[in-house]
């Protein structure tokens, strides 16, 4: 899992049936000390993840692993909510 | 396969039920020499690892296996503890 920031939400109107209903969300890659990076992607979410959150985000078929994603054209998804972290 | 240094842990109440439960780590990748190599990772344990520890962690769908059947979104999980690495340019 990687580290993201929520910096947005993406809309629209026209998409696979089976996106529908589904939160898009833009994640930022984030460093461990919280430091941004390059790497923007859209990010079906799982957790309820609001702009500004420190999330993890999983990738590949890996997204598809939740009873919100099984089975769909779905890349990534926003697996947790990051409380808080601590590295040596 | 691929061989990392635990470096610390994440904690998060809101999650995928999926993830109930699992220990998520902090992972630096490193090379087979034994360098840090590349961006840090979360992963989840199945071996009861610490910081400090180096480890072999399993990455893309595969690392959703040692959970299976419980559908589990990770993309990284450690599946062991390395005591020692031999490796052409020296032992670590």
């Amino acid at each position: 899992m990687i580290l993201g920031k929520v910096i947005g939400t993406v809309w629209a109107t026209r998409k696979d049936e089976q996106l529908r209903g589904l939160t898009l969300q833009l994640v930022q890659e984030i460093d461990a000390d919280g430091s941004l990076k390059s790497k923007v992607i859209v990010a079906v979410d799982s957790v309820g993840a609001g702009v500004g959150e420190t999330v993890l985000f999983v990738q590949g078929s890996s997204a598809r692993q939740t009873a919100l994603t099984k089975d769909k054209p779905i890349d990534a998804v926003i697996t947790a909510i990051v409380d808080k972290m601590d590295v040596k | 396969m691929n061989v990392g240094r635990v470096i610390g842990s994440v904690w998060a109440t809101r999650k995928d039920p999926g993830l109930e439960g699992q220990r998520m780590l902090v992972v630096q990748p490193m090379s087979f020499a034994g360098k840090e190599l590349g961006s840090k990772i979360i992963a989840l344990d199945t071996v009861d690892s610490g910081v400090g520890d180096t480890v072999m962690y399993v990455t893309s769908t595969e690392a959703t296996i040692p959970f299976k059947p419980v559908q589990t979104p990770t993309d990284a999980t450690i599946v062991g503890v390395l005591d020692r690495v031999d490796h052409a340019s020296g032992s670590w």
